[in-house]
């Protein structure tokens, strides 16, 4: 089922080109529905604690075969990719145009990266998951950079593509580390065997390793500059990619990978930490921003960061006794919010886009008033909002108390000196929630409310029509919906992923004992709610005075500079040394390539004392031979002093032809049929580019050039010779050519050994060569066919 | 071209088809004696560089059939087509298959399925070869 989207895919083109008349989107659509449908039969199966399991060996010898492995996680996952991918499809196909856009690459790349998404979160088998893993980044790189001829795209493209496959390098070291360790590359296994893993040696290099793949993937702190930028793919993918699914895969991997690591002290320090310092930059940048999708692209890293701190808070009930429950409600609050934010953030961004698309721009500065024009996406955008500030009835606040009942819970925990720091913790939490508050009363209300500022708009505002508000609305519904009846959500969907997640401390998900309600009482979590409000109103009621904090930073010094910075001096240096050794003289590296074939070899012969020439069972030479071999020499030397380039064409036949001769002398027939036509050919081509050639100038030559030039040609033939004349003296093993005899004809049924070995026993080389050939034939037509003619040429001259 | 070459051009135009024919045989004999598809396409490329010498590029360019290129393409995804057919029949990549049949006018006859793959090797050598003679010869 996995492989369903990208099947389906093959088919998008086609429909492209065809039925023009007809969305795409309406045929892409079927696709994350019937997954939808289909997995959702699944939830019975994970309610009850079991799971599903399927699987296609891929590369046995090694291990490794495609094992779809379903369980709360996965399922919890699965669902709302695809989910939201039905959402965002649906709303795709009103927010690109059909003659406009280029569709079918579009549905190619988002089917490609719903496989991708599935195949992380189902795979049981960690070099699968990395291969998805490093797909998802591909087909992200794809649509961001979907409008190509805009520089901010490519520009957005190339860096998401370089951090996260940088991570994900990093990730794959992590996975061999482990696997090596586990002895085996299932997940499954690995997390039973977790006790062993513990004491190794490379025990908390993998777990770094493995993090930054996270980390990278999920924007965390430093890694977070990517999501901005990626900013600039259309919206459907923003929402889809870059918000509720694509980012959330770090995630997913921390939460699959807490029960083998959360034993570990790093583990906890570097989730929880790098989650909520993220949490806090995110917030406190994202009020500067301008771009509607910039605030939501911070928001998203600081909502990410605030799941990592939660999962990272959860993998402390692996350390304290059983019964103490807090620990245990943050691995849930952490997947409960994961689940809130994919709802909520969807809709936010699908608003966004209708902002864009209906007033021709997303810049803040410019918004203003729009409420009464577009009633029904300030609705949603209100929803939305308030969700992700935290406020009740919305299903955001449910997730928000949670998570500030974890952080109170933190400072009570004193192992690895968390007594010192959880108060830390706890102000950095709040602070963040704080600005949480800010920015999304900011998103909100000066996009819709204020004064309206016509004049600035590119067009004409009005209200989006109504296909492309049924999918933000049916989110907003959700997020109040969810509001209501948490616990039946939590029950179907969160409680399987948390046995999952802390695999050791449950056995069933009925045994998660959390049950979340709106109202606790007068707890500490309310009282910060309150405060939170408080505050969070005062400041955004005078966030004119002190928005001037945010110039303080000066450029230079922020993140995307040293971004910038590390790109420009690794293409200076590279382009630098590439310039040391590329001369774009043929000859030049003809003199590499030999000088390494040289050195190499006669190191090896030293090396390996390989020495030994015999001259006893060499065979007779007799009149012919020699008499050809010296027309060779004759022919060489000509060669060599030839003063025209005609006369060393014709001294290079007589050369080619006399080893020819020499092979038939020899009695290798097949070579030298070969040899001859090869021969013939070669000089006739020589003939025909001959009037391309530059005339030999072997007047202005130097001597020292010409001593060069013989050291390196004596150096060659010396060391061939020599090869040849051990090969041939000592011989270590049977020759091959036995083997061949006795099977040639039965197992090949040829009677021609050299023949059969092209086409069967080595046809893999030849099938190679002959690719190489392919290739040749059309580098050379490339070449001398696409080269600019002379008029252009002038013209650039000019 | 030399309007002086009456002789080349004469003698080349049997030659052409002496080797063309002598390479579908060197092609056919490959499996059991000298030849193959690698030699076989060497040769029908040497016939079509006889002819541009005799006479200039655009005679040869009218004489072939169809763009060099997509010889080459047809050749590689014969080849390749053939090796993983043996993955339809539930054998190893790359496994040949040969029988003799009874076939009718030749008598029994050996039929292998490496004849398709070096058919393939055969197409891509000449098409290759081909592409870069027009190139090269073609500028002008």
């Amino acid at each position: 089922m996995i492989f369903f989207p990208v099947l389906a895919a093959v088919f998008v083109p086609i429909l492209f080109k065809k039925l023009k008349s007809i969305h795409t989107g309406w045929f892409v659509l079927i696709v994350p529905v019937v997954l939808l449908i289909y997995y959702t039969s699944f939830i019975q199966t994970t309610m009850s604690g079991e799971t599903a399991i399927s699987s296609l060996p891929w590369i046995p010898s090694l291990g490794i075969s495609f094992v779809s492995y379903i369980d709360g996680l996965s399922l919890l996952f699965t669902l709302l990719i695809t989910g939201i991918g039905a959402l965002v499809v649906l709303y795709s196909i009103f927010y690109l145009d059909k003659n406009r856009e280029n569709l079918g690459n579009f549905y190619v790349y988002l089917l490609m990266f719903m496989t991708a998404m599935l195949g992380i979160v189902q795979s049981d088998n960690v070099i699968t998951l990395y291969l998805f893993w490093e797909l998802t980044s591909i087909s992200s790189f794809l649509l961001i950079g979907y409008w190509y001829t805009k520089d901010r795209s490519r520009f957005g493209a190339l860096k998401s593509m370089l951090i996260t496959v940088f991570g994900g390098l990093s990730m794959l070291g992590g996975f061999v580390l482990l696997s090596i360790m586990g002895g085996t590359f299932s997940i499954r296994e690995l997390i039973a065997d977790s006790s062993n893993l513990v004491g190794q040696e490379f025990f908390v290099l993998a777990l770094v390793l493995i993090l930054i793949g996270a980390f990278t993937k999920s924007a965390q702190f430093p890694f977070y500059i990517w999501l901005p930028d990626a900013m600039e793919a259309p919206t459907p993918v923003s929402a889809y990619l870059h918000s509720a699914t694509m980012v959330k895969a770090g995630l997913y991997l921390v939460a699959r990978f807490t029960p083998i690591f959360a034993a570990s002290e790093v583990w906890i320090w570097l989730v929880t930490g790098i989650g909520l310092l993220t949490l806090f930059w995110g917030s406190f940048f994202a009020v500067k921003q301008t771009d509607l999708k910039a605030i939501l692209a911070f928001s998203t890293v600081s909502q990410l960061g605030l799941i990592m701190s939660l999962l990272g808070v959860g993998a402390v009930s692996y350390h304290v006794n059983a019964d103490t429950t807090l620990f245990k409600v943050a691995g849930f609050a952490g997947l409960f919010h994961l689940l809130n934010h994919a709802v909520f953030k969807g809709s936010l961004f699908m608003v966004a886009g209708i902002v864009d698309h209906e007033t021709g721009t997303r810049d803040i500065r410019k918004l203003g008033g729009l409420m009464s024009i577009m009633p029904f996406s300030f609705t949603v955008a209100f929803i939305g909002s308030m969700s992700m500030a935290g406020l009740p009835p919305f299903g955001g606040f449910l997730s928000k108390e949670l998570f500030l009942t974890s952080m109170l819970a933190f400072k009570d925990f004193d192992l690895f000196h968390f007594s010192t720091w959880g108060p830390i913790f706890l102000i950095v939490a709040w602070v963040a929630s704080v600005f949480t508050f800010i920015y999304s009363f900011y998103f909100v209300f000066h996009t819709f409310n204020g004064k309206r500022k016509a004049e600035a708009l590119p067009v004409k505002p009005k209200e989006a029509p109504f296909g492309m508000l049924v999918a933000p609305i049916i989110l907003a519904a959700m997020v109040i919906v969810i509001f209501f009846i948490p616990n039946i959500v939590g029950d179907i969907l969160v409680k399987p992923a948390v046995v999952a997640m802390q695999a050791g401390l449950y056995s069933n998900p009925s045994d998660v004992l959390v049950q979340v309600s709106a109202w606790h009482g007068l707890t500490p979590e309310l009282w910060m709610t309150i405060g939170v409000i408080t505050l969070g109103i005062l400041l955004f009621a005078t966030l004119k005075r002190w928005r001037n904090v945010y110039d303080l930073q000066p450029n230079a010094l922020s993140l995307n500079a040293a971004y910038d910075g590390i790109m420009t001096f690794g293409e200076t240096t590279m382009n630098r040394l590439s310039r040391l050794f590329m001369t774009g003289i043929l000859r030049t590296y003809l003199i590499y390539m030999f000088i390494a074939i040289v050195a190499i070899v006669l190191t090896t012969l030293f090396v390996k004392d390989a020495f030994s020439i015999h001259f006893e069972e060499f065979s007779s030479i007799n009149s012919y031979g020699l008499l050809t071999a010296i027309i060779l020499t004759i022919s060489v030397v000509m060669l060599v002093l030839a003063k025209k380039r005609m006369f060393a064409i014709i001294a290079l036949g007589g050369v080619g032809y006399s080893v020819a001769l020499l092979f038939i002398i020899f009695k290798a027939p097949d070579l030298a049929l070969t040899q001859l036509v090869i021969e013939t050919i070669s000089v006739a081509l020589f003939l025909l580019a001959f009037h391309h050639l530059p005339k030999l100038k072997r007047h202005g030559e130097t001597k020292g050039f010409r001593l060069g030039n013989f050291i390196v040609a004596l150096g060659v033939g010396i060391t061939m010779t020599l090869l040849a004349l051990s090969a041939q003296s000592e011989k270590l093993v049977d020759s091959i050519s036995q083997f061949y005899k006795d099977t040639v004809l039965d197992e090949a049924g040829g009677g021609n050994i050299v023949n059969v070995i092209l086409v069967d026993y080595r046809g893999f080389d030849t099938l190679f060569e002959i690719a190489v050939l392919a290739i040749a034939g059309i580098g050379v037509y490339c070449m001398i066919r696409l080269q600019p003619t002379r008029k252009e040429k002038t013209n650039e001259s000019k | 071209m030399n309007p002086n070459n009456v002789i080349l051009q004469t003698a080349s135009k049997f030659a052409f088809f002496l080797i063309i024919l002598f390479s579908i045989y060197i092609f056919f004999a490959g499996h059991n004696s000298p030849g193959g598809g690698f030699v076989g396409g060497l040769l029908t490329t040497g016939a079509f560089v006889l002819l541009l010498l005799a006479y200039d590029i655009n005679t040869v360019q009218k004489l072939l059939p169809f763009n060099s290129m997509i010889m080459v393409a047809v050749g590689l995804l014969l080849a390749l087509g053939m090796a993983s057919a043996s993955l339809l029949f539930n054998v190893p990549f790359f496994t040949h298959a040969f029988n003799d049949f009874d076939l009718p006018l030749l008598g029994v006859t050996a039929l292998h399925s490496a004849t398709i793959f070096d058919a393939g090797v055969y197409l891509v050598v000449v098409g290759a070869a081909l592409t870069i003679i027009q190139s090269i010869g073609g500028d002008d």
